[in-house]
């Protein structure tokens, strides 16, 4: 059997696995995609793309094209049965180059997101399917099957981005449990002519659709995303005819002028590997971790983590890092993970109390939204996907001085606009994809300095960009003489109130794991 | 967090009358008592205070 030989290989060409193959490839990591099917999967799946996903894919160089291909929103209204209780705005601070969510449907992403690898360089084998793996040594040795035949790959990395029925999780027989949920949802996107604005419109015991929950999405291209509670107790192959379907939909749009473009029936369980890394093996998005869709956050969690990932696995390729580093990729993302479980889980609960106790208290609590503001803050109809924040980070070097704002080691970047000799842009355009310092400084700072290998760049206020609006001095609270490090995923690990080289070089070691700085 | 087990109620008697008779009266005696836990914890706020009164609430020792 013909046998090869590559630094990584990643299994699935999701989402998460085109991602991560894209920041890669960006960093001249030989990289191999095994997708098993032969086209990509239709049906519209994940829409709704939150801002940090959409920076991410920024940095990489496709955030633009999927931002202007989807539809943008940031403004949620909650109902209870036919009146609005409250409205929420996801992104009140104005001055990002993002927007709070994009919906696009995943295979309108995942074109882009393969243009985008072929750009960088990267190769994805369609029709190429994992069939066996085993880990020999530092080498995971796959066999693959192709329409022309099996072939063995083995690779210093293999990351599974497959999914939830990760074949590579079950080959390895790890455990994945959780909690499963019960009731059956209606899932469809339709195409329809309509005057609801781009919104995300969810409602609780709506008149058309009584004792259960209702979700409205607008998408590009006039498709719409409709997703209704349905219950435990009904026949999952009989609700997914169009026919069955039909009705529902009718009474909910008040017309029949609509077509199915996608229709399906879905269960769902919150659940997680307990470590992403097993030895040559990496798991990332569903394959290691599955949350219910009420908050966005398994596809977008799932990006969190190839970018989380990219950059520490690209040093430990190039030898400019040792495999310790990836074991924050473990720490980080299982913190990640758990929060989205966490949160998922209590979503699901409110829509679906599971006592007459609870559905009560959930009654009780709709009851009250209408007329008291605070209940309102205690309604969960889906707490949205947000950044990470790695407080926690291994990584991390700790304040030695007071900051107001929000923003803290372990925190994703703030965006911001500001002005440069080339023009007008933004913050996270500037941070790119390595370290970086901001400084607030008129001290005649290096434009970069060498730590450990690697080239931190430094940003220097007045020298490098011009706050013009004082929209980064306030986000980071960096009063004159700070300075912020960013790490290459853009998420803060150091800030102090002085530019300091040797305090610099410290944190940059510690943010690569190197051995000094290890805690064991 | 140690909750307050000494009285803080002003007029107990006249509380006590008030809520027993607010539920003798209520449809739904059930509900009545969500919406004013409800209401009750927004007025206390406290995180720490709140989950030491659930904890006080569900333990063995406060079950007849």
């Amino acid at each position: 059997m013909k046998r090869e030989r590559v630094p990584a290989v990643i299994v699935g060409a999701g989402m998460v696995g085109l991602t991560l193959a894209i920041d890669l490839a960006r960093q001249r990591v030989p990289v191999v995609v095994l997708e098993k099917a032969h086209e990509i999967a239709q049906g519209s799946r994940s829409i709704c793309q939150a801002k940090r996903s959409l920076e991410i894919w920024d940095r990489l160089g496709a955030g633009e094209a999927i931002r202007d291909r989807g539809c943008t929103w940031k403004r949620g209204r909650i109902f209870h049965g036919v009146r609005e209780l409250f409205y929420f705005d996801l992104l009140p601070q104005p001055d990002h180059k993002m927007p709070a969510f994009v919906n696009l449907q995943q295979p309108i992403l995942e074109e882009i997101l393969r243009r985008r690898l072929r750009d960088v360089g990267g190769e994805i084998r369609l029709g190429h399917e994992l069939v066996s793996i085993q880990q020999r040594g530092d080498i995971a040795s796959a066999a693959v099957h192709a329409t022309d035949g099996e072939y063995g790959i083995d690779a210093d990395w293999l990351i599974s981005c497959e999914g939830v029925h990760s074949t590579v999780r079950r080959a390895l027989n790890l455990p994945f449990a959780g909690e499963i949920f019960e009731d059956k949802f209606l899932i469809c996107d339709v195409k329809m002519k309509a005057p609801f604005p781009a919104e995300r419109w969810f409602w609780f015991e709506p008149t058309f659709h009584p004792g259960q929950t209702a979700l409205l999405h607008r998408q590009a291209d006039d498709v719409w995303r409709i997703d209704m509670q349905l219950g435990a107790d009904v026949d999952a192959e009989a609700e997914r005819d169009p026919a069955r379907a039909r009705p529902r939909l009718e009474a909910m749009l008040g017309h029949s002028d609509f077509e199915f473009e996608w229709i399906s029936i879905y269960t769902f369980q919150c659940r997680t590997l307990q470590s992403y890394v097993h030895g040559q093996v990496i798991f990332a998005g569903d394959s290691a971790h599955q949350v219910s869709p009420f908050g966005a956050r398994g596809g977008n969690g799932g990006v969190q983590d190839a970018d989380n990932l990219g950059w520490k696995l690209a040093r430990v390729v190039a030898g400019r890092a040792s495999a310790d580093l990836l074991q924050s990729y473990d720490s980080e993302r299982l913190a990640a993970a758990r929060e989205n479980i966490l949160q998922s889980t209590r979503t699901t609960n409110f829509m679906s109390p599971r006592t007459v106790a609870s559905r009560i208290l959930r009654d009780q609590t709709l009851a009250l939204a209408a007329q008291a503001p605070f209940a309102r803050a205690l309604v969960n109809g889906g707490r949205l996907s947000t950044p990470a924040v790695m407080t926690a980070s291994p990584l991390n070097t700790p304040d030695d001085d007071a900051w107001d704002t929000s923003i803290a080691p372990g925190s994703a970047a703030a965006d911001a606009p500001l002005r440069t000799s080339r023009g007008d842009g933004y913050l996270s355009e500037m941070l790119g994809d390595r370290f970086v310092v901001l400084a607030n400084s008129d001290a005649p700072l290096p434009p970069n300095m060498v730590v450990h290998g690697e080239t931190v760049d430094v940003l220097q206020f007045g020298r490098d960009l011009h706050d013009s609006l004082g929209l980064v001095e306030s986000r980071y609270d960096l009063k004159a003489g700070s300075a912020v490090l960013f790490r290459p995923d853009q998420h803060i690990v150091m800030r102090a109130r002085r530019f300091d080289p040797a305090k610099i070089a410290d944190s940059v070691a510690k943010a690569l794991a190197l051995r000094q700085y290890r805690s064991s | 967090m140690t909750l307050k087990l000494d009285i803080q109620i002003d007029d107990p008697d006249a509380f006590y009358a008030a809520l027993a008779t607010a539920l003798d009266r209520a449809e739904d005696p059930a509900a009545l008592l969500s919406r004013l836990a409800l209401i009750l914890a927004n007025q206390i706020g406290d995180a720490a205070t709140l989950e030491a009164a659930i904890k006080l609430a569900a333990s063995e020792r406060t079950k007849t």
